[in-house]
């Protein structure tokens, strides 16, 4: 390959990586107002209405808030590891897009391994919070890193069997060839393509990678990480400004990652739901959005109707609950595929 | 070119992140490098096209085992001074072990075992992924049957050198929890209300 090729090459695709960071910045941003928003409504209140009209400018008097913010390092803190901490935080949330196939061939790296990727990479989350737990010389941060880190290498491992049925099913790594894999079957070749998506034979596993995904990103009903009744903020207590908005980015770009793959892997991704020439007008980029974004609002539902698990509950749901359920489903799953009945060829 | 660049950059740092490892003074910083060892080691393999040992490399030891062992190191209250005390006591035996491994290095590399034909370009949808599990199932599947059980019988062994009952303590039975109705707790009692004077 020649100099400008290359070039060329490098420039698209870092013009891509733009065109994802950015819109998903600002749904970050605006997923914040929407969580206060909903959970305002299902507690019978307004939420925020003074920034904008209907509050709409909200996200963005806090962005600029956090910015103009000084940040503190502790004088006791290991100051490298402070501010990697957050970096850390960020950096596989962001990495993790890569592989995401948000359309037909509009993906930034179609590659074979794709889910394997994503496995390790959201593996990586769990830095960002020990560090940033240690490092802040603290012992209601340290307590939060620890809590963190016990409670994602619990769940990573039930996450991790509920890829391996999705994997089995479709016969790829490849988050394309999953998708794609979705939309043939008995029900697809009827036109009603969303009876032959993932979540319906694979239903026991949704829910288990679901519940999961919740808990990896240390959301309600799992956010004993943070608990601000007990250790304040976890490992986020000793971080101000930018430093504090990065944690607070990351775990909603974690959530948005985590519904966009539940669509991907178990609704369908792009594909519309009914093989009709009305809904096959609906760009395929709409659907994914459509799907995400319900998705996202089970994330807000769940805080706003949940108390938070006690700490033994938490271990005794992902040990004992859903990795022998992932592990029996496997089995099944297994066995049906060499079945005559199997309705994955 | 552009990739003979990586492989000498990687490098670089794969060797000196190794270095740090053993001279960081803090276990956690240690610790750190060893992750940053270990990830650039992956990119080291990606370039040599084996991405499945790249990810694997990430997933296992990055993700989950450098993990644990942070979570160890974390919460050791180490005194480095008493950790200094047996570098001259212990230096015969450091150099005895590392001796042998140099000495098992130049006898593999000096009997050229690597210099194999370069592996064949896999074609399009023919990932080294999907070669190394057709492999493992089928020509090595007993030996990677043996080497599940002997995982097995490790972590049986952990649990049962570290299992203790206390008698002391008292233990909740979820299922009982769970069983509770309202009635067994809360007992609802009317009573005439009583008036202020």
């Amino acid at each position: 390959m020649d100099w400008r090729a290359a070039l060329i090459e490098t420039a698209w695709n870092l013009a891509f990586i733009v065109a994802i960071v950015a819109p998903l910045m600002l749904c970050v941003a605006y997923l914040t107002l929407w969580e206060r928003k909903l959970i305002g409504w299902m507690q019978i209140r307004i939420g925020p209405n003074r920034v904008g009209p209907l509050g709409l400018l909200q996200p963005i008097a806090d962005g600029v808030k956090l910015l103009l913010k000084e940040i503190i390092v502790p004088t006791n803190a290991d100051r490298g590891l402070f501010i990697l901490g957050p970096i850390l935080m960020i950096m596989p949330a962001l990495a993790a897009w890569a592989v995401v196939p948000f359309a037909p061939e509009v993906v930034l790296a179609n590659i074979n391994a794709g889910l394997l990727y994503l496995m390790a990479l959201t593996s990586m989350g769990v830095y960002g919070v020990i560090i940033a737990g240690w490092a802040s010389n603290s012992k209601y941060a340290f307590l939060g890193a620890m809590r963190s880190a016990a409670q994602m290498v619990s769940y990573e491992i039930a996450m991790g069997f509920a890829l391996v049925v999705v994997l089995m099913v479709s016969g790829s790594l490849n988050l394309s060839d999953i998708v794609n894999a979705q939309g043939r079957g008995m029900f697809a070749s009827m036109g009603i393509n969303f009876l032959s998506w993932n979540w319906l034979p694979l239903l026991p596993i949704l829910v288990v990678y679901f519940v999961s995904g919740i808990a990896e990103t240390n959301r309600a009903p799992f956010d004993v990480v943070e608990g601000e009744s007990e250790i304040v903020a976890g490992h986020m207590i000793e971080y101000s400004g930018m430093a504090f908005a990065l944690f607070f980015l990351a775990e909603y770009m974690n959530m948005i990652l985590i519904s966009t793959l539940t669509a991907v892997m178990f609704f369908g991704g792009w594909q519309p739901p009914i093989d009709s020439q009305l809904f096959n007008a609906v760009p395929p980029f709409a659907w994914l959005l459509l799907k995400v974004f319900v998705i996202v609002s089970l994330f807000l539902w769940f805080r706003a109707t949940f108390p938070r698990y006690r700490y033994d509950q938490i271990m005794r749901l992902g040990w004992k609950i859903f990795i022998p359920v992932t592990l029996i489903w496997l089995a099944v799953v297994g066995a049906w595929m060499q079945t005559r009945w199997s309705i994955w060829s | 070119m552009f990739e003979t660049a990586l492989f000498y950059a990687f490098s670089a740092i794969l060797l000196l992140a190794a270095l740090r490892v053993i001279t960081a003074r803090n276990p956690v910083h240690s610790a750190m490098f060893l992750v940053l060892a270990f990830f650039t080691a992956a990119g080291i393999w990606l370039l040599l096209r084996a991405e499945f040992l790249a990810i694997a490399l990430v997933l296992v030891y990055v993700g989950a085992v450098m993990v644990l062992f942070l979570f160890v190191v974390m919460m050791l209250d180490i005194n480095l001074e008493r950790l200094r005390e047996g570098f001259w006591r212990n230096l015969p035996l450091a150099v005895v072990v590392g001796g042998i491994l140099v000495f098992e290095m130049v006898a593999l590399l000096a009997r050229h075992v690597f210099e194999a034909a370069p592996a064949a370009e896999p074609g399009p949808g023919n990932s080294n992924t999907r070669q190394l599990g057709l492999l493992v199932y089928t020509h090595y599947a007993y030996a990677f049957e043996v080497s599940a059980v002997i995982l097995l019988v490790a972590i049986i062994a952990a649990i049962a050198l570290t299992l203790r009952r206390r008698k002391d303590r008292r233990y909740q039975n979820p299922a009982e929890q769970v069983k509770v109705r309202r009635e067994d707790r809360v007992r609802l009692v009317s009573m005439p209300s009583e008036r202020d004077e």
